[in-house]
């Protein structure tokens, strides 16, 4: 019997990381879904416990990497979705050599694990649209063909770099496996805490002098929304996962209330860099040049293979803004405010020199 | 040197309308295009001083620019407008309203609430910014005349390959500012820049957010899939960064990845001859070792450049002349998009095209300096 019923819904669902919020919700999602027998959760044993309310129906692991390769095989998985990711150095955990152990050495024993384990159906990798560096040359608008000119400064980029080309590899060496790529741009929504909403939450926010980068960014719903569809529906190949549309850096920046304040961009490298070896700050390089470069995706391919358009990168900015109220330097209303205000003093002197000259 | 301002007109009508004419009765509609603003101008200079002939030169197109220049006004009179009571003791209404529109357009700018495209495109700033100073510049400073617009389709996507010259890319923001002005359909021009312009900080996003983006294929392909107007110099630093003694002779045209864009996506191909940029900063010298140190294509040596330092940054005030010459189709030839004999022999026959225009509109133009 094939497990799961379905054609499509796999049996036995394993996900990686889900110590971290992203595997959290996704594993959760998934033990919800009744078409998935058994979803089992993978972190490394070092773990915390933050997400233990929300994983009460995933059976959960704790295991190093190095031994999965048994694990995958014993328990007769039939799909993966590899999210363990570290998005930027988190110096309380091992700084950046940490992170590279997690996103490289961490994704390569998982695609090994992946290539040993003989009923696997379906993999699904989390990857980032860093994935297309950065480059002054590089076009306005990345399409999934788009290949990266030049090799990204940030670690995070040579990371996702690194672990696209192991999951190239294993393709190659599983044709039978489903592999489904999926390139985030940077989540935002009203729970998330990721770096980046962690910089839009401060009331002054530091931008590169000269430099008003497009951004894009992806609600936090959708991106589970387009985990879960990549697990029960079959959608083989890469794809940009994004909100359509376009928010440059000072519109949002504007949007949100807050107040930037350009910085020389030597000068922030530095800075980045400072903060780095001082082992305090989450901002690296990744940050800096995604405030140089900006980046856009063309999203058409997934709106055709999954039929499912995310909501727009303006929306949700929108939303990210209603639940991070509290830093607000100036809102929409005192400006409408300051508007009605000038305005009306503008009448005032008029109409008296108009009531004097005549 | 041609002479007092009043007699301009029907001077320079006569002297070059009538022989063009003989020559070419039927044929060339482009450039008996480039003539007709002068010579419905010829009768109206009886009435308007020298000072007011550029919105002479082309009367019916005139009346749009006028409706857009308000955008500007708003802003200086949202920045201003409480100083300038004694104009307003006209019906007050106008003034009220571009005071209001002004503030409004500050608190839309300050709260974000504006829309860019994917490349970085911001209309409003566009219009109600950039498009008023490069108005003031091609149409005071520069006194431009445009002919052959309607060879620029309404709708749809369109190639415009011109001709690159000034030492700093200034043709190719007038371009983009005359042609929204006087095109019946006020379209914007996207123009396709040097991975250079976007290296600069400042420079990079005051050209994205008038609509620019880096000269390459995916780029060019994307804006005219999606019917967009796109703008190219196929010269690049080779049309700009030549000698005053070069003015006016085209340079090389690369590999032709403009052609391959246009083949591509099937799109027509609308030459446009620039006259009057050589002139702006005329390029003496250039100093080789100090553009290498600096990591620039050319360092220029102009009548006022080093020599004067910011002040060698003013134009010169040379008289310009643009023509649209009739649309080039592409859209039989999609398939021979990789077939570089196509690609070489479409894109010399556009040089060749914008290189004869260039020449009769030279003739037009005896004075560099002129009215």
């Amino acid at each position: 019997m094939t497990p799961g019923g379905t054609s499509g819904a796999p049996g036995v669902v394993v996900v990686t990381g889900v110590g971290r919020y992203l595997g959290a919700h996704v594993a959760a999602r998934l033990a919800a879904d009744p078409r998935i027998e058994r979803v089992i959760g993978v972190d490394a044993p070092d773990s915390g416990t933050e997400f233990t309310d929300l994983l009460d129906r995933v059976e959960r692991i704790r295991v190093d990497s190095g031994s999965l390769g048994g694990l995958l095989a014993d328990l007769d998985v039939d799909a993966v979705v590899h999210l363990a990711l570290v998005t930027s150095p988190d110096p309380a955990h091992g700084g950046r050599s940490a992170m590279k152990d997690q996103n490289v050495i961490g994704s390569m024993q998982m695609l090994a694990a992946c290539q040993r384990a003989p009923r696997l159906r379906k993999l699904v990798v989390r990857s980032s649209t860093a994935a297309y560096g950065v480059s002054f040359r590089d076009p306005a608008v990345f399409t999934e063909e788009t290949e990266p000119r030049e090799v990204p400064r940030g670690g995070f980029g040579r990371d996702i770099l690194d672990l696209e080309g192991y999951v190239r590899g294993f393709r190659r060496r599983r044709p039978d496996v489903t592999a489904t790529v999926l390139r985030f741009a940077p989540f935002i929504g009203s729970t998330a805490d990721t770096t980046l909403t962690r910089y839009f939450s401060q009331p002054f926010v530091p931008t590169v002098f000269g430099r008003d980068p497009r951004l894009q960014f992806l609600h936090f719903d959708d991106a589970l929304e387009v985990l879960h569809r990549s697990i029960v529906e079959d959608h083989p190949g890469t794809y940009n996962v994004a909100g359509p549309g376009v928010l440059s850096l000072s519109q949002a920046i504007r949007r949100a209330g807050r107040v930037a304040v350009p910085v020389l961009e030597p000068g922030l490298s530095g800075a980045a860099a400072l903060a780095r070896t001082m082992g305090f700050g989450r901002y690296g390089l990744d940050q800096v040049d995604l405030f140089v470069h900006g980046r856009v995706v063309d999203t058409s391919r997934l709106e055709q293979e999954y039929g499912f358009t995310p909501r727009s990168t303006a929306e949700a900015f929108e939303d990210f803004i209603r639940a991070h109220h509290g830093g607000v330097v100036v809102t929409r209303g005192q400006l409408a405010a300051a508007e009605q205000l000038v305005l009306d003093g503008i009448r005032q002197v008029r109409s008296a020199v108009r009531e004097r000259s005549s | 040197m041609s002479g007092p301002e009043e007699g301009r007109d029907p001077q320079s009508v006569g002297r070059f309308d009538v022989p063009q004419q003989v020559p070419a009765p039927d044929a060339e509609p482009a450039r008996r295009n480039g003539h007709r603003p002068a010579a419905q101008a010829a009768p109206i200079p009886t009435e308007p001083p020298a000072s007011t002939t550029p919105p002479a030169s082309a009367p019916t197109p005139t009346s749009a620019p006028t409706s857009t220049s308000t955008p500007s006004d708003e802003v200086d009179a949202g920045l201003t407008g409480g100083t300038e009571p004694a104009v307003s003791d006209r019906p007050g209404d106008h003034w009220d309203r571009k005071v209001a529109n002004g503030l409004a357009f500050l608190r839309r700018r300050l709260s974000g609430d504006y829309e860019v495209d994917e490349f970085g495109f911001d209309s409003e700033l566009t219009d109600a910014v950039f498009h008023p100073l490069l108005r003031l510049l091609y149409r005071d400073w520069f006194r431009t005349e445009v002919s052959g617009v309607e060879h620029v389709p309404v709708d749809g996507p369109a190639l415009v390959v011109g001709n690159h010259s000034g030492t700093v890319a200034l043709d190719a923001l007038i371009l983009s500012a005359a042609l929204h002005d006087k095109h019946p359909a006020h379209r914007y021009l996207r123009l396709l820049g040097a991975d250079l312009v976007f290296r600069m900080p400042v420079v990079s996003e005051l050209a994205r957010k008038t609509g620019g983006t880096v000269a390459c294929n995916p780029d060019a392909e994307r804006l005219l899939g999606g019917g967009d107007l796109v703008g190219v110099f196929p010269e690049g630093f080779k049309g700009i960064g030549k000698l005053y003694a070069d003015r006016y002779k085209l340079q090389r045209f690369g590999r032709g990845g403009f052609v391959s864009a246009a083949l591509r996506t099937g799109t027509p191909i609308v030459p446009v001859a620039i006259v009057g940029g050589e002139e702006i900063y005329p390029m003496l010298a250039d100093i080789k070792p100090l553009a290498r140190l600096l990591k620039l294509p050319y360092f220029p040596v102009t009548p006022t450049f080093p020599l004067l330092g910011p002040l060698g940054m003013v134009p010169l005030p040379s008289k310009w002349l643009i023509e649209f010459c009739p649309p080039i189709p592409t859209a039989h030839l999609t398939d021979s998009a990789d077939d570089p004999l196509v690609v070489f022999n479409l894109a010399d026959q556009v040089r060749e095209t914008i290189q004869q225009t260039l020449h009769t509109l030279l003739e037009r133009r005896p004075d560099p300096f002129g009215p």
